[in-house]
């Protein structure tokens, strides 16, 4: 097997990997780093988020505001410090992404705009238009290629991490355009791979949205931390998922059921006017948001679409050159996908699957409890984003944790000078040698696109917006009949160059442990607490759930579960209130 | 008419089995608001696990899956089969290398797009503390069109000069240092034009304006490098006529 020697493996090459990347290398120029992906860096999904980056930057904002937006946001589930650090990195960031040339949107007087946004008091989302992920994505790659020490290696699947004596020594990655195997020694790997949507059928997630990083951690023994929190983000396209931001609430549209009336007066969001105003109706959070279609849903005051039922997003009285200006992607979006002109009509939107809150276990600097394993992004868990995350952190966050990851690794490659014997680290990479083998030579009578089909409906099924212990309980029954199937998989593709057959079956089974912490994660907690709602347990439960759950890989077996207390600095547990009494 | 099926005529080539390429049928059930990618993604899942092709976003926006359409470089995550005949034929992006199947190689890409410093070059070196530099909405709406590039090719594909010499930095690439050259907040013009000017830059395109024809998201590369062959021409007057000129 040919061996790569590096001194930082990222794997992942989205915003996160690439911030990480940039800053590792900043950091110490003499580090080789290898950046891995299994996309080129400019096809991550980072370059599909739309609406902006939160960062407190204006007169009358404050860090205080942003954490306490945040930390209730979350249901008070994220760690307190981490939010701290969070809200006080988050413009330093920004600003760092405004001198690499991001074409933020900007006042008349020269300074950055904001915008509000939903569950946020204060103006403080950074946009560009509404491309902001594009544009912080496409900054990043093309700032990445004056750094020398940072070696891509684009379209590389990582298959396992290289463990030895409780240290990750490396990585082992496919090379797509070959079929082979290489192993990459390195001292530190940090894993930025970004969500895992694609579990579920109806996502705003790409296709690459696979939760790979979060298998190769979870299966080497990292804990996955409150995977039952997943967010369906409240307004994508009915036929597609493509996701309509939430900038176009926050720049004024409204949300109607089938009588045009604004219905998330009725969900302690109102009352409607005055509007716009932050953290109201509209701008409400999503958890919220999408739990409020569900409810009109049942009630019969949703409107029948051809691809299922539908609220309208009214953005008419804004008018043609706002709408151009400040949201051009949304009319795009919306009239070349669903054949609605906004400028003229409602767009028709539902609920998608959008973000997983939960990943892998890190502490506040990116450190995973696997000695040279970090994380950062939407693949790790810090946690700021508790039980349901505030848009517009997510794109911040890959910045302030991604340079963190870049850095932590570096100081971390710095101290540790011993190698492993080749022979030993030759060893390790056998197991995944043999387990390509077996599933290119597999002559079952399984397919991965129905056992994908399945694993989908069972999780939009018994793992949705509301849940409860039987359509939990017999989603993980399919799960684990799945799991089973899975060894039993026939490829029909028996190539080596661009086995996209293969990359689909490791994607699948990456998938399927993902979705098994989330759907017994999701058993465990007996309460409702942001995203997660449960039909039987109505209340948030703080005596009992106060914690992070944190489940572990068993070999053949559902994951272990166990809990972990919350770190609570200077916000204790209270009502979240949105609406006319929310401050 | 109603339809009911439709007919994927595909290029299939596997280096490892194949001499030569060859042209594959699928028959696939018609639906009025599927996309030709969904159309290859039913291949996929339902007919044969064997065909390679790559996409993710399925909204235009990442760039991966532009192939040919009956000869037209497209993104298949932007062109709807109710658009075309019952019959579609579907070739990677032409003047690539093929890979396998509809798997184009693009390291030309990367690398030339790494030539030309598509980044910040920015000389005063004023502390972060400082806060952002100050931009205009005028100054932004200068350069901003051509940040749109989504990298997807389809203007390299459609580029008569490209397919004649290789070594033509060509369209997206040239767009992209022109979208450096005249950002307010850059100094790098000067370095960027020694690539930029050069006999594989701005003077080989010919204004055929393929490339903004068939550009999804209306970045208009032959305006760009017609801008940058006006700034490269100025700087060699300047150069020469002028020696003792700044810039």
């Amino acid at each position: 097997m040919q061996m790569v020697s590096t001194d930082i493996a990222i794997v992942g090459a989205g915003g996160a990997g690439l911030r990480a990347a940039i800053a590792a290398a900043e950091h110490n120029p003499s580090l080789r780093i290898a950046l891995i992906s299994k996309v080129y860096p400019m096809r991550s999904h980072t370059v599909a988020a739309e609406g902006g980056a939160a960062g407190v930057i204006k007169a009358g904002d404050s860090l205080d505001d942003h954490f306490n937006d945040t930390v209730a946001g979350g249901d008070w589930l994220s760690d307190q410090d981490a939010v701290e650090l969070f809200v006080e990195t988050a413009p330093k960031e920004l600003t760092q992404m405004e001198r690499w040339g991001c074409p933020w949107s900007r006042q008349e007087d020269g300074h950055v705009a904001v915008r509000p946004f939903g569950g946020m008091k204060m103006e403080r989302t950074w946009f560009a238009t509404d491309k902001t992920g594009f544009h912080l994505l496409h900054t990043l790659f093309q700032t990445s290629l004056k750094y020398p020490p940072i070696q891509r290696f684009d379209e590389y699947y990582c298959i396992d991490l290289v463990v030895i004596d409780g240290r990750c020594e490396g990585v082992v990655a496919l090379e797509m355009r070959t079929g082979k195997l290489i192993l990459f020694q390195a001292p530190a790997v940090i894993i930025a791979t970004g969500g895992a949507g694609r579990i579920f059928p109806f996502t705003t997630n790409g296709a690459a949205n696979t939760g790979d990083g979060m298998a190769l951690a979870y299966r080497r023994g990292v804990p996955l931390k409150d995977m039952e929190f997943v967010q369906y983000h409240p307004t994508g396209l009915p036929g597609t998922g493509i996701l309509i931001t939430e900038a176009a609430r926050g720049e004024g549209g409204i949300l109607v059921n089938k009588d045009g009336y604004r219905y998330l007066q009725d969900y302690d969001l109102g009352p409607p006017d005055p509007w716009p105003r932050k953290k109201a109706m509209e701008l409400g959070p999503r958890d919220r948001l999408s739990q409020a279609f569900w409810q009109e849903q049942q009630k019969g005051r949703t409107v029948a679409w051809p691809s299922g039922d539908v609220v309208h997003l009214d953005l008419r009285h804004l008018g043609e050159k706002k709408i151009d200006a400040r949201l051009p992607l949304v009319r795009e979006l919306s009239s070349t996908y669903e054949n609605v002109d906004p400028v003229r009509e409602p767009i028709p939107v539902r609920p998608v699957v959008h973000y997983t809150m939960g990943g892998i276990d890190t502490d506040i600097n990116t450190a995973t409890p696997l000695s040279g394993l970090f994380a950062a992004g939407e693949c790790a868990c810090v946690s700021i984003n508790g039980a349901n995350r505030l848009g517009s952190n997510s794109l911040t966050e890959i910045l302030v944790f991604g340079a963190r990851a870049g850095r932590a690794a570096a100081e971390y490659r710095a101290g540790n000078d011993d190698r492993p014997k080749e022979s030993e680290l030759r060893r390790q990479a056998t197991k995944p040698r043999s387990r390509i083998a077996n599933l290119m030579q597999g002559d079952g009578k399984e397919q991965v696109s129905v056992l994908r089909r399945e694993m989908n409906t069972a999780m939009e099924s018994g793992a949705g917006i509301y849940r409860s212990e039987d359509s939990l309980q017999s989603t993980c029954e399919t799960l684990e009949a799945l799991c089973r199937r899975y060894a039993n998989l026939e490829l029909q593709d028996k190539s080596n160059v661009y086995n996209t057959d293969l990359i689909q079956a490791l994607e699948l089974g990456a998938m399927l442990d993902v979705a098994r912490t989330i759907a017994v994660s999701a058993l465990g907690r007996t309460e409702s607490r942001g995203s997660h709602q449960r039909l039987d347990h109505v209340e948030r439960d703080d005596g009992n759930f106060l914690t992070h759950s944190m489940a572990r890989f068993q070999e053949g077996n559902e994951p272990q579960l166990k809990y972990k207390p919350v770190t609570i600095t200077k916000s204790q547990p209270a009502q979240r209130v949105y609406g006319g009494a929310a401050k | 008419m109603s339809r009911e099926t439709i007919e994927l005529v595909v290029f299939r080539y596997n280096p490892e089995t194949d001499c030569e390429p060859a042209y594959q049928r699928y028959q696939i059930p018609y639906h009025h608001d599927w996309l030709v990618l969904d159309a290859l993604n039913y291949v996929k899942d339902h007919l044969d696990r064997s065909l390679s092709y790559r996409w993710s976003c399925h909204m235009a926006v990442c760039g991966s899956c532009g192939m040919m359409i009956n000869g037209e470089p497209t993104l298949t995550c932007k062109a709807f089969v109710r658009d075309y005949a019952d019959s579609i034929r579907i070739e990677p992006l032409a003047n690539f290398p093929v890979e396998r199947d509809l798997i184009v190689n693009q390291d030309d890409f990367m690398s030339k797009l790494a030539s030309v410093k598509p980044y910040i070059i920015d000389t005063d070196d004023v502390p972060l503390s400082e806060g952002e530099e100050l931009q205009t909405p005028a100054e932004l709406a200068v350069f901003d069109q051509y940040t749109g590039c989504i990298n997807c090719l389809l203007c390299y594909s459609a580029c008569p000069q490209y397919s004649l010499s290789a070594d033509f930095i060509g369209p997206a690439a040239l767009t992209l240092a022109h979208r450096y050259n005249i950002d307010s907040r850059d100094d790098g013009f000067r370095q960027r034009e020694e690539r930029v000017g050069s006999d594989d830059g701005v003077w080989q395109c010919s204004f055929v304006g393929a490339c903004s024809e068939v550009c999804p998201k209306g970045v208009d590369p032959a305006a760009a490098i017609q801008q940058g062959k006006i700034t490269s021409a100025a700087h060699y007057f300047k150069k020469h006529l002028m020696p003792w000129s700044d810039s």
